[in-house]
Protein backbone atom coordinates (compact mmCIF):
# COMPACT_ATOMS: atom_id res chain seq x y z
CA UNK A 1 0.00 0.00 0.00
CA UNK A 2 1.17 3.78 -0.54
CA UNK A 3 2.99 5.29 2.88
CA UNK A 4 1.65 8.58 3.76
CA UNK A 5 4.06 11.10 2.18
CA UNK A 6 6.84 12.13 5.38
CA UNK A 7 4.90 10.08 7.83
CA UNK A 8 7.50 8.09 9.19
CA UNK A 9 6.11 4.77 10.66
CA UNK A 10 7.78 2.54 13.49
CA UNK A 11 7.10 4.67 16.36
CA UNK A 12 4.39 3.38 18.59
CA UNK A 13 2.31 5.85 19.94
CA UNK A 14 0.85 3.36 22.54
CA UNK A 15 1.50 0.22 23.50
CA UNK A 16 -0.24 -2.48 25.33
CA UNK A 17 1.69 -5.26 27.33
CA UNK A 18 -0.57 -8.09 28.21
CA UNK A 19 -3.26 -5.60 29.39
CA UNK A 20 -5.94 -7.31 31.78
CA UNK A 21 -8.78 -5.24 33.09
CA UNK A 22 -11.31 -6.78 35.78
CA UNK A 23 -14.81 -5.26 36.46
CA UNK A 24 -16.06 -5.97 40.54
CA UNK A 25 -14.71 -9.76 39.60
CA UNK A 26 -15.06 -10.37 36.12
CA UNK A 27 -12.28 -10.28 33.50
CA UNK A 28 -13.46 -8.17 30.91
CA UNK A 29 -10.18 -8.13 28.95
CA UNK A 30 -6.81 -10.36 29.90
CA UNK A 31 -3.97 -10.79 28.39
CA UNK A 32 -3.73 -7.68 25.36
CA UNK A 33 -1.17 -7.14 24.06
CA UNK A 34 -1.49 -4.23 21.11
CA UNK A 35 0.65 -1.38 19.81
CA UNK A 36 -0.51 1.67 17.99
CA UNK A 37 2.19 2.95 15.48
CA UNK A 38 2.36 6.45 14.37
CA UNK A 39 -0.21 7.44 11.40
CA UNK A 40 -2.20 3.80 10.91
CA UNK A 41 -6.25 3.14 11.07
CA UNK A 42 -6.35 0.19 13.79
CA UNK A 43 -10.04 -1.05 13.80
CA UNK A 44 -11.25 -3.31 16.84
CA UNK A 45 -13.88 -5.51 16.06
CA UNK A 46 -15.64 -8.03 18.92
CA UNK A 47 -19.46 -9.04 19.49
CA UNK A 48 -21.21 -7.20 22.23
CA UNK A 49 -19.35 -7.45 25.76
CA UNK A 50 -15.91 -8.56 24.18
CA UNK A 51 -14.35 -5.33 25.86
CA UNK A 52 -13.64 -2.90 22.93
CA UNK A 53 -14.74 0.04 24.53
CA UNK A 54 -12.83 -1.04 27.97
CA UNK A 55 -9.61 -1.52 25.65
CA UNK A 56 -10.42 2.41 24.32
CA UNK A 57 -10.83 3.57 27.86
CA UNK A 58 -7.60 1.95 28.87
CA UNK A 59 -5.75 3.93 26.72
CA UNK A 60 -7.33 7.25 27.62
CA UNK A 61 -6.71 6.00 30.98
CA UNK A 62 -9.83 6.31 31.95
CA UNK A 63 -9.69 2.98 33.72
CA UNK A 64 -6.40 1.02 35.24
CA UNK A 65 -5.00 -2.23 34.32
CA UNK A 66 -5.35 -4.75 37.14
CA UNK A 67 -2.49 -6.34 34.84
CA UNK A 68 0.48 -6.10 32.45
CA UNK A 69 0.52 -2.33 31.24
CA UNK A 70 0.12 0.61 28.95
CA UNK A 71 2.37 2.65 27.78
CA UNK A 72 2.00 5.91 25.72
CA UNK A 73 4.40 7.72 23.91
CA UNK A 74 5.12 11.21 26.75
CA UNK A 75 2.97 14.11 25.88
CA UNK A 76 0.60 12.06 23.36
CA UNK A 77 -1.72 14.21 22.41
CA UNK A 78 -5.29 12.29 22.02
CA UNK A 79 -8.42 13.61 20.04
CA UNK A 80 -11.44 11.13 21.83
CA UNK A 81 -14.88 10.19 20.05
CA UNK A 82 -16.80 9.05 22.74
CA UNK A 83 -19.68 5.82 21.80
CA UNK A 84 -22.03 8.43 22.76
CA UNK A 85 -22.79 11.41 24.48
CA UNK A 86 -25.28 12.07 26.15
CA UNK A 87 -25.86 15.85 26.83
CA UNK A 88 -28.70 16.81 29.36
CA UNK A 89 -31.37 19.23 27.80
CA UNK A 90 -31.13 21.24 31.01
CA UNK A 91 -27.32 22.41 29.79
CA UNK A 92 -27.82 25.02 27.33
CA UNK A 93 -24.45 24.45 25.05
CA UNK A 94 -23.73 25.94 21.57
CA UNK A 95 -21.33 23.87 19.41
CA UNK A 96 -18.76 27.30 19.67
CA UNK A 97 -18.86 26.73 23.13
CA UNK A 98 -18.44 22.92 23.79
CA UNK A 99 -15.54 23.35 21.33
CA UNK A 100 -13.97 25.65 24.19
CA UNK A 101 -14.00 22.45 26.30
CA UNK A 102 -12.29 22.41 28.62
CA UNK A 103 -9.52 24.39 26.65
CA UNK A 104 -10.49 27.51 25.06
CA UNK A 105 -9.76 28.05 21.70
CA UNK A 106 -9.57 31.00 19.17
CA UNK A 107 -13.09 31.61 17.22
CA UNK A 108 -10.21 30.86 13.70
CA UNK A 109 -9.25 27.57 15.09
CA UNK A 110 -13.13 26.70 16.02
CA UNK A 111 -13.85 27.50 12.24
CA UNK A 112 -10.89 25.28 11.00
CA UNK A 113 -11.42 22.10 13.33
CA UNK A 114 -15.36 22.52 12.27
CA UNK A 115 -14.67 22.87 8.73
CA UNK A 116 -12.16 19.79 8.42
CA UNK A 117 -14.65 17.59 9.87
CA UNK A 118 -17.65 18.83 7.75
CA UNK A 119 -19.28 20.66 10.20
CA UNK A 120 -19.01 24.16 9.03
CA UNK A 121 -21.79 25.74 9.42
CA UNK A 122 -22.86 24.46 12.55
CA UNK A 123 -21.06 26.50 15.58
CA UNK A 124 -24.10 28.72 16.57
CA UNK A 125 -26.48 25.84 17.14
CA UNK A 126 -27.28 24.46 20.12
CA UNK A 127 -25.71 21.03 20.78
CA UNK A 128 -29.51 19.13 21.36
CA UNK A 129 -30.53 20.37 18.78
CA UNK A 130 -28.30 18.59 16.58
CA UNK A 131 -28.90 15.52 14.23
CA UNK A 132 -26.81 12.48 14.64
CA UNK A 133 -24.75 13.34 11.89
CA UNK A 134 -23.84 16.40 12.66
CA UNK A 135 -23.34 15.59 16.32
CA UNK A 136 -20.83 12.99 15.52
CA UNK A 137 -18.94 15.45 12.81
CA UNK A 138 -19.24 18.08 15.83
CA UNK A 139 -17.73 15.69 18.45
CA UNK A 140 -15.33 14.97 15.55
CA UNK A 141 -14.18 18.33 15.44
CA UNK A 142 -13.55 18.72 19.07
CA UNK A 143 -11.15 16.13 19.05
CA UNK A 144 -9.51 17.25 15.99
CA UNK A 145 -8.81 20.52 18.20
CA UNK A 146 -5.88 19.32 19.66
CA UNK A 147 -4.04 18.73 16.58
CA UNK A 148 -4.28 14.66 17.73
CA UNK A 149 -1.06 12.20 17.15
CA UNK A 150 -4.48 10.02 18.07
CA UNK A 151 -7.96 9.99 17.59
CA UNK A 152 -10.06 7.20 19.37
CA UNK A 153 -13.40 7.40 17.87
CA UNK A 154 -15.73 4.31 20.03
CA UNK A 155 -18.68 3.06 17.71
CA UNK A 156 -18.76 6.25 16.43
CA UNK A 157 -21.10 6.06 14.01
CA UNK A 158 -23.98 4.34 15.86
CA UNK A 159 -27.07 5.56 15.72
CA UNK A 160 -26.33 6.70 12.07
CA UNK A 161 -27.41 5.45 8.88
CA UNK A 162 -25.85 3.38 6.36
CA UNK A 163 -24.89 6.47 3.93
CA UNK A 164 -24.37 8.54 6.95
CA UNK A 165 -21.63 6.40 8.52
CA UNK A 166 -20.24 6.10 5.37
CA UNK A 167 -19.87 9.58 4.92
CA UNK A 168 -18.45 9.85 8.42
CA UNK A 169 -15.98 7.46 8.04
CA UNK A 170 -15.00 8.94 4.55
CA UNK A 171 -14.62 12.23 6.64
CA UNK A 172 -12.35 10.11 9.07
CA UNK A 173 -10.46 8.63 6.44
CA UNK A 174 -9.89 12.87 4.77
CA UNK A 175 -8.39 13.97 8.12
CA UNK A 176 -6.25 11.15 8.32
CA UNK A 177 -4.74 12.10 5.22
CA UNK A 178 -4.68 15.71 5.87
CA UNK A 179 -3.27 15.66 9.58
CA UNK A 180 -1.49 12.27 9.45
CA UNK A 181 -2.60 11.23 12.74
CA UNK A 182 -3.04 7.32 14.03
CA UNK A 183 -7.05 5.89 14.35
CA UNK A 184 -8.49 3.62 16.35
CA UNK A 185 -11.41 2.61 16.49
CA UNK A 186 -14.14 0.51 17.41
CA UNK A 187 -17.15 -0.76 15.08
CA UNK A 188 -19.83 -2.97 14.40
CA UNK A 189 -19.77 -1.58 10.61
CA UNK A 190 -17.57 -4.71 9.50
CA UNK A 191 -18.08 -3.97 5.95
CA UNK A 192 -16.85 -0.02 6.08
CA UNK A 193 -13.99 -0.25 8.77
CA UNK A 194 -12.58 -3.31 6.66
CA UNK A 195 -12.20 -0.72 3.59
CA UNK A 196 -10.75 2.05 6.02
CA UNK A 197 -8.60 0.27 7.87
CA UNK A 198 -4.58 -0.41 7.76
CA UNK A 199 -5.27 -3.33 10.75
CA UNK A 200 -8.16 -5.18 12.47
CA UNK A 201 -8.07 -6.81 15.63
CA UNK A 202 -10.51 -8.81 16.39
CA UNK A 203 -11.49 -9.14 19.91
CA UNK A 204 -13.22 -11.41 22.40
CA UNK A 205 -12.26 -10.69 25.88
CA UNK A 206 -8.52 -11.42 24.28
CA UNK A 207 -7.24 -10.71 21.26
CA UNK A 208 -8.82 -13.76 18.55
CA UNK A 209 -6.48 -12.91 15.35
CA UNK A 210 -5.27 -9.49 14.03
CA UNK A 211 -3.65 -8.32 10.33
CA UNK A 212 -4.84 -6.98 7.77
CA UNK A 213 -8.05 -6.78 6.57
CA UNK A 214 -8.07 -9.71 3.94
CA UNK A 215 -6.29 -10.99 6.33
CA UNK A 216 -8.73 -11.08 9.53
CA UNK A 217 -11.84 -11.48 7.23
CA UNK A 218 -10.81 -15.16 6.00
CA UNK A 219 -9.52 -15.88 9.48
CA UNK A 220 -11.07 -19.01 11.44
CA UNK A 221 -11.59 -16.69 14.67
CA UNK A 222 -13.54 -14.60 13.34
CA UNK A 223 -15.98 -16.65 11.34
CA UNK A 224 -16.59 -18.48 14.50
CA UNK A 225 -17.22 -14.56 16.20
CA UNK A 226 -19.24 -12.89 13.15
CA UNK A 227 -19.91 -16.19 10.92
CA UNK A 228 -19.54 -16.03 7.35
CA UNK A 229 -22.17 -13.16 6.20
CA UNK A 230 -20.03 -10.30 6.59
CA UNK A 231 -18.33 -11.54 3.29
CA UNK A 232 -21.27 -10.45 1.60
CA UNK A 233 -20.71 -7.03 2.91
CA UNK A 234 -17.25 -7.46 1.77
CA UNK A 235 -17.83 -8.65 -1.51
CA UNK A 236 -19.92 -5.67 -2.38
CA UNK A 237 -17.57 -3.62 -1.18
CA UNK A 238 -14.91 -5.09 -3.41
CA UNK A 239 -17.26 -4.87 -5.96
CA UNK A 240 -17.18 -1.13 -5.73
CA UNK A 241 -13.21 -1.06 -5.99
CA UNK A 242 -13.36 -2.88 -9.39
CA UNK A 243 -15.59 -0.64 -10.47
CA UNK A 244 -13.77 2.88 -9.51
CA UNK A 245 -10.37 0.74 -10.94
CA UNK A 246 -12.28 0.20 -14.29
CA UNK A 247 -12.76 4.12 -14.87
CA UNK A 248 -9.06 6.16 -13.96
CA UNK A 249 -10.68 8.08 -11.84
CA UNK A 250 -8.60 10.53 -9.41
CA UNK A 251 -8.36 9.69 -6.25
CA UNK A 252 -6.86 7.47 -3.70
CA UNK A 253 -7.93 3.73 -3.82
CA UNK A 254 -4.84 2.72 -2.05
CA UNK A 255 -6.13 1.58 0.64
CA UNK A 256 -9.13 -0.71 -1.04
CA UNK A 257 -6.49 -2.20 -2.96
CA UNK A 258 -4.59 -3.53 0.04
CA UNK A 259 -8.56 -4.90 1.23
CA UNK A 260 -8.36 -6.84 -2.35
CA UNK A 261 -5.54 -7.96 -2.62
CA UNK B 1 -21.25 51.06 59.49
CA UNK B 2 -25.00 52.68 60.25
CA UNK B 3 -26.31 50.70 57.43
CA UNK B 4 -25.68 47.33 59.01
CA UNK B 5 -26.85 47.69 62.30
CA UNK B 6 -30.81 47.76 60.38
CA UNK B 7 -31.33 43.88 60.59
CA UNK B 8 -33.28 44.22 57.51
CA UNK B 9 -30.42 45.97 55.19
CA UNK B 10 -28.45 42.64 57.43
CA UNK B 11 -31.17 39.69 56.24
CA UNK B 12 -31.07 41.23 52.95
CA UNK B 13 -27.32 40.94 52.02
CA UNK B 14 -27.36 37.87 53.97
CA UNK B 15 -30.42 36.10 51.30
CA UNK B 16 -28.41 38.04 48.44
CA UNK B 17 -24.78 36.43 49.18
CA UNK B 18 -26.52 32.81 50.11
CA UNK B 19 -28.44 33.47 46.37
CA UNK B 20 -24.85 34.98 44.75
CA UNK B 21 -23.27 31.54 45.44
CA UNK B 22 -26.18 28.96 44.99
CA UNK B 23 -27.73 29.67 42.40
CA UNK B 24 -24.47 29.24 39.71
CA UNK B 25 -23.71 26.42 41.70
CA UNK B 26 -27.02 24.95 41.43
CA UNK B 27 -27.04 25.24 37.58
CA UNK B 28 -24.50 21.73 38.12
CA UNK B 29 -26.68 20.05 40.70
CA UNK B 30 -29.89 20.83 38.10
CA UNK B 31 -26.86 19.08 35.16
CA UNK B 32 -26.03 16.79 36.87
CA UNK B 33 -29.28 15.44 38.34
CA UNK B 34 -27.70 16.00 41.78
CA UNK B 35 -31.10 17.15 42.95
CA UNK B 36 -31.68 14.34 45.63
CA UNK B 37 -27.64 14.90 46.43
CA UNK B 38 -28.01 18.39 47.17
CA UNK B 39 -31.17 17.68 49.70
CA UNK B 40 -29.46 14.78 51.32
CA UNK B 41 -26.21 17.06 52.22
CA UNK B 42 -28.71 20.12 53.74
CA UNK B 43 -30.63 17.26 55.39
CA UNK B 44 -27.98 15.76 57.02
CA UNK B 45 -26.77 19.31 57.88
CA UNK B 46 -29.10 19.40 61.10
CA UNK B 47 -26.93 16.31 62.66
CA UNK B 48 -23.96 19.18 62.27
CA UNK B 49 -26.12 21.15 64.16
CA UNK B 50 -26.73 18.81 66.97
CA UNK B 51 -23.09 17.85 67.09
CA UNK B 52 -21.77 21.49 67.02
CA UNK B 53 -24.09 22.36 69.92
CA UNK B 54 -22.96 19.39 71.88
CA UNK B 55 -19.34 19.97 71.61
CA UNK B 56 -19.29 23.44 71.93
CA UNK B 57 -18.22 24.55 68.51
CA UNK B 58 -19.32 26.90 65.89
CA UNK B 59 -22.33 25.59 63.75
CA UNK B 60 -20.63 26.46 60.63
CA UNK B 61 -17.88 24.26 61.27
CA UNK B 62 -20.26 21.20 62.54
CA UNK B 63 -22.13 22.07 59.42
CA UNK B 64 -19.36 21.84 57.21
CA UNK B 65 -18.04 18.94 58.78
CA UNK B 66 -21.39 16.59 58.36
CA UNK B 67 -22.33 17.87 55.27
CA UNK B 68 -19.19 16.71 53.69
CA UNK B 69 -18.78 13.17 55.67
CA UNK B 70 -22.50 12.73 53.93
CA UNK B 71 -21.32 13.53 50.74
CA UNK B 72 -18.54 11.44 50.87
CA UNK B 73 -20.36 8.86 52.49
CA UNK B 74 -22.98 8.88 49.71
CA UNK B 75 -19.97 9.04 46.57
CA UNK B 76 -18.35 5.76 48.14
CA UNK B 77 -21.56 4.03 48.29
CA UNK B 78 -22.92 4.57 45.16
CA UNK B 79 -23.07 2.05 42.87
CA UNK B 80 -22.77 -0.35 45.40
CA UNK B 81 -25.63 -2.78 44.54
CA UNK B 82 -28.40 0.70 45.90
CA UNK B 83 -29.91 2.54 43.18
CA UNK B 84 -28.79 6.25 43.98
CA UNK B 85 -32.21 7.60 44.61
CA UNK B 86 -32.31 4.90 47.18
CA UNK B 87 -29.47 5.25 49.04
CA UNK B 88 -29.69 8.99 48.98
CA UNK B 89 -33.48 8.83 50.19
CA UNK B 90 -32.25 6.73 53.34
CA UNK B 91 -29.53 8.95 53.82
CA UNK B 92 -30.94 11.89 54.00
CA UNK B 93 -34.16 10.89 56.04
CA UNK B 94 -32.60 9.14 58.71
CA UNK B 95 -29.42 11.40 58.85
CA UNK B 96 -32.40 14.01 59.27
CA UNK B 97 -34.05 11.66 62.04
CA UNK B 98 -30.80 11.10 64.02
CA UNK B 99 -30.28 14.96 64.07
CA UNK B 100 -33.41 15.59 65.66
CA UNK B 101 -33.58 12.99 68.04
CA UNK B 102 -29.91 14.47 68.59
CA UNK B 103 -31.20 17.28 69.32
CA UNK B 104 -33.64 16.14 72.12
CA UNK B 105 -30.51 15.07 74.03
CA UNK B 106 -29.21 18.42 74.57
CA UNK B 107 -30.30 19.42 77.89
CA UNK B 108 -29.89 22.72 78.90
CA UNK B 109 -29.29 24.19 75.71
CA UNK B 110 -32.36 26.27 74.61
CA UNK B 111 -32.20 25.83 70.75
CA UNK B 112 -35.42 27.26 68.35
CA UNK B 113 -35.61 23.91 66.21
CA UNK B 114 -37.57 25.80 63.36
CA UNK B 115 -34.87 28.34 63.06
CA UNK B 116 -32.50 25.54 61.92
CA UNK B 117 -35.04 23.40 60.04
CA UNK B 118 -36.94 26.90 58.35
CA UNK B 119 -34.05 29.50 58.48
CA UNK B 120 -33.58 32.60 60.59
CA UNK B 121 -32.57 35.61 58.32
CA UNK B 122 -33.93 37.85 60.10
CA UNK B 123 -32.09 37.41 63.12
CA UNK B 124 -28.58 37.22 60.88
CA UNK B 125 -25.96 38.84 62.80
CA UNK B 126 -22.65 41.06 61.53
CA UNK B 127 -20.29 37.63 62.42
CA UNK B 128 -22.96 35.45 60.18
CA UNK B 129 -23.07 38.27 57.51
CA UNK B 130 -19.33 37.94 57.59
CA UNK B 131 -19.20 34.00 57.33
CA UNK B 132 -22.11 34.41 54.68
CA UNK B 133 -19.80 36.30 52.58
CA UNK B 134 -16.81 34.77 53.12
CA UNK B 135 -18.33 31.04 51.97
CA UNK B 136 -19.97 32.38 49.22
CA UNK B 137 -17.22 34.00 48.02
CA UNK B 138 -15.03 31.01 48.58
CA UNK B 139 -17.96 28.94 46.58
CA UNK B 140 -17.94 31.70 43.75
CA UNK B 141 -13.64 31.38 43.54
CA UNK B 142 -14.05 27.49 43.69
CA UNK B 143 -16.52 27.32 40.70
CA UNK B 144 -14.52 30.10 38.99
CA UNK B 145 -11.81 28.53 39.09
CA UNK B 146 -12.32 24.92 38.34
CA UNK B 147 -15.12 26.24 35.90
CA UNK B 148 -13.99 24.52 32.44
CA UNK B 149 -12.69 21.18 34.15
CA UNK B 150 -16.20 21.03 35.42
CA UNK B 151 -18.06 21.29 32.85
CA UNK B 152 -16.18 18.72 30.52
CA UNK B 153 -16.51 16.34 33.21
CA UNK B 154 -20.05 16.92 33.55
CA UNK B 155 -20.68 16.59 30.11
CA UNK B 156 -18.73 12.94 30.15
CA UNK B 157 -16.11 11.54 32.41
CA UNK B 158 -14.41 10.02 29.45
CA UNK B 159 -14.07 13.29 27.52
CA UNK B 160 -12.53 14.82 30.66
CA UNK B 161 -10.09 11.55 31.42
CA UNK B 162 -9.18 12.39 27.40
CA UNK B 163 -8.14 15.75 28.43
CA UNK B 164 -6.38 14.70 31.68
CA UNK B 165 -9.09 15.50 34.07
CA UNK B 166 -9.91 13.71 36.61
CA UNK B 167 -13.87 13.54 36.99
CA UNK B 168 -14.09 12.33 40.53
CA UNK B 169 -11.71 15.54 41.38
CA UNK B 170 -14.21 17.59 39.72
CA UNK B 171 -17.01 15.58 41.95
CA UNK B 172 -15.42 16.51 45.31
CA UNK B 173 -14.79 20.26 44.34
CA UNK B 174 -18.80 19.99 43.57
CA UNK B 175 -18.85 17.93 47.04
CA UNK B 176 -17.07 20.98 48.58
CA UNK B 177 -18.94 23.59 47.49
CA UNK B 178 -22.17 22.12 48.26
CA UNK B 179 -21.26 21.51 51.53
CA UNK B 180 -19.98 25.35 51.82
CA UNK B 181 -23.24 26.77 50.60
CA UNK B 182 -25.55 24.19 53.05
CA UNK B 183 -23.22 25.47 56.30
CA UNK B 184 -24.04 29.64 54.98
CA UNK B 185 -27.74 29.14 53.99
CA UNK B 186 -28.84 27.45 56.85
CA UNK B 187 -29.32 30.23 58.85
CA UNK B 188 -31.03 32.01 56.00
CA UNK B 189 -33.19 29.30 54.84
CA UNK B 190 -33.16 26.65 56.68
CA UNK B 191 -32.48 22.85 56.35
CA UNK B 192 -35.79 22.25 54.41
CA UNK B 193 -35.54 24.54 52.35
CA UNK B 194 -31.76 24.98 50.42
CA UNK B 195 -32.12 23.05 47.78
CA UNK B 196 -34.89 24.75 47.12
CA UNK B 197 -32.19 28.10 46.41
CA UNK B 198 -30.04 25.92 44.94
CA UNK B 199 -32.10 24.48 41.86
CA UNK B 200 -35.00 26.84 41.57
CA UNK B 201 -33.11 29.56 40.24
CA UNK B 202 -31.45 27.79 38.10
CA UNK B 203 -34.02 25.99 36.19
CA UNK B 204 -35.76 29.50 35.76
CA UNK B 205 -32.94 30.94 34.15
CA UNK B 206 -33.11 27.77 31.44
CA UNK B 207 -34.95 29.45 29.05
CA UNK B 208 -32.81 32.13 28.68
CA UNK B 209 -29.88 30.47 28.40
CA UNK B 210 -28.07 29.71 25.39
CA UNK B 211 -24.68 29.12 27.08
CA UNK B 212 -23.82 27.54 30.66
CA UNK B 213 -22.24 30.66 31.72
CA UNK B 214 -25.41 32.75 30.81
CA UNK B 215 -27.17 30.34 32.80
CA UNK B 216 -25.34 30.34 36.07
CA UNK B 217 -25.24 34.21 35.82
CA UNK B 218 -29.44 34.70 35.23
CA UNK B 219 -29.50 32.29 37.87
CA UNK B 220 -27.67 34.35 40.41
CA UNK B 221 -29.69 37.51 39.43
CA UNK B 222 -32.87 35.70 39.77
CA UNK B 223 -31.98 33.69 42.71
CA UNK B 224 -30.82 37.70 44.19
CA UNK B 225 -33.94 39.45 43.04
CA UNK B 226 -35.96 36.28 45.10
CA UNK B 227 -33.90 36.74 48.08
CA UNK B 228 -34.40 40.62 48.27
CA UNK B 229 -37.72 40.79 46.89
CA UNK B 230 -38.91 37.71 49.44
CA UNK B 231 -37.73 39.23 52.04
CA UNK B 232 -39.76 42.47 51.19
CA UNK B 233 -42.50 40.29 50.86
CA UNK B 234 -42.23 38.88 54.20
CA UNK B 235 -42.13 41.96 55.65
CA UNK B 236 -45.20 43.49 54.13
CA UNK B 237 -47.23 40.58 54.35
CA UNK B 238 -45.87 39.35 57.82
CA UNK B 239 -45.19 35.65 56.72
CA UNK B 240 -41.78 33.61 57.55
CA UNK B 241 -38.97 35.30 55.68
CA UNK B 242 -37.31 31.91 54.04
CA UNK B 243 -40.78 30.23 53.12
CA UNK B 244 -41.19 33.77 51.32
CA UNK B 245 -37.98 33.91 49.35
CA UNK B 246 -38.46 30.54 47.75
CA UNK B 247 -42.41 30.98 47.25
CA UNK B 248 -40.87 34.18 45.46
CA UNK B 249 -38.39 32.04 43.58
CA UNK B 250 -41.40 29.42 42.77
CA UNK B 251 -43.24 32.50 40.69
CA UNK B 252 -40.23 33.57 38.90
CA UNK B 253 -39.97 30.21 37.64
CA UNK B 254 -43.66 29.42 36.95
CA UNK B 255 -43.59 33.05 34.87
CA UNK B 256 -39.80 32.03 33.18
CA UNK B 257 -41.50 28.39 32.31
CA UNK B 258 -44.06 30.55 30.71
CA UNK B 259 -42.23 32.69 29.00
CA UNK B 260 -40.05 30.04 27.52
CA UNK B 261 -42.75 28.09 25.57
CA UNK B 262 -43.65 31.61 24.02
CA UNK B 263 -40.09 31.71 23.17
CA UNK B 264 -40.41 28.86 21.59
CA UNK B 265 -43.38 28.60 19.77
CA UNK B 266 -41.83 32.09 18.27
CA UNK B 267 -38.94 30.34 17.23
CA UNK B 268 -40.23 27.88 15.09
Amino acid sequence: MPEMPGKPRGMSLVSLNGLTVTYGGNTVLSGVSLKIQEGEIVTVVGPNGSGKSTLLRSVIGALKPSGGSVTRTPHLRIGYVPQKLHIDPTLPLTVRRFLSLPVRVSDTRASEALEQAGAGNLAARQMSGLSGGQFQRVLLARALLSNPQLLILDEATQGLDQPGSAAFYQQIEKVRQEIGCAVLMVSHELHVVMAASDRVVCLNGHICCEGAPEHVASAPEYRALFGTGTQGALALYRHEHNHSHDHDCGHDHGRQHEAAE
Amino acid sequence: MTLLDDFLIRAALAGIGVALAAAPLGCFVVWRRMAYFGDATAHASILGVALALSFDVSIFAGVLATALAMATTVSALAGRGYAMDTLLGVLAHSSLAFGLVAVSFLSGVRIDLMAYLFGDILAVGRGDLAVIWGGAALVLALLWWRWSALLTATLNPDLAHAAGIDPRREQMVLTLALALVVAVAIKVVGVLLIAAMLLIPAAAARPFAATPERMAAIAALLGMLAASGGLQLAFVFDTPAGPSIVCLAAALFAASSAAGVVLQSHRR
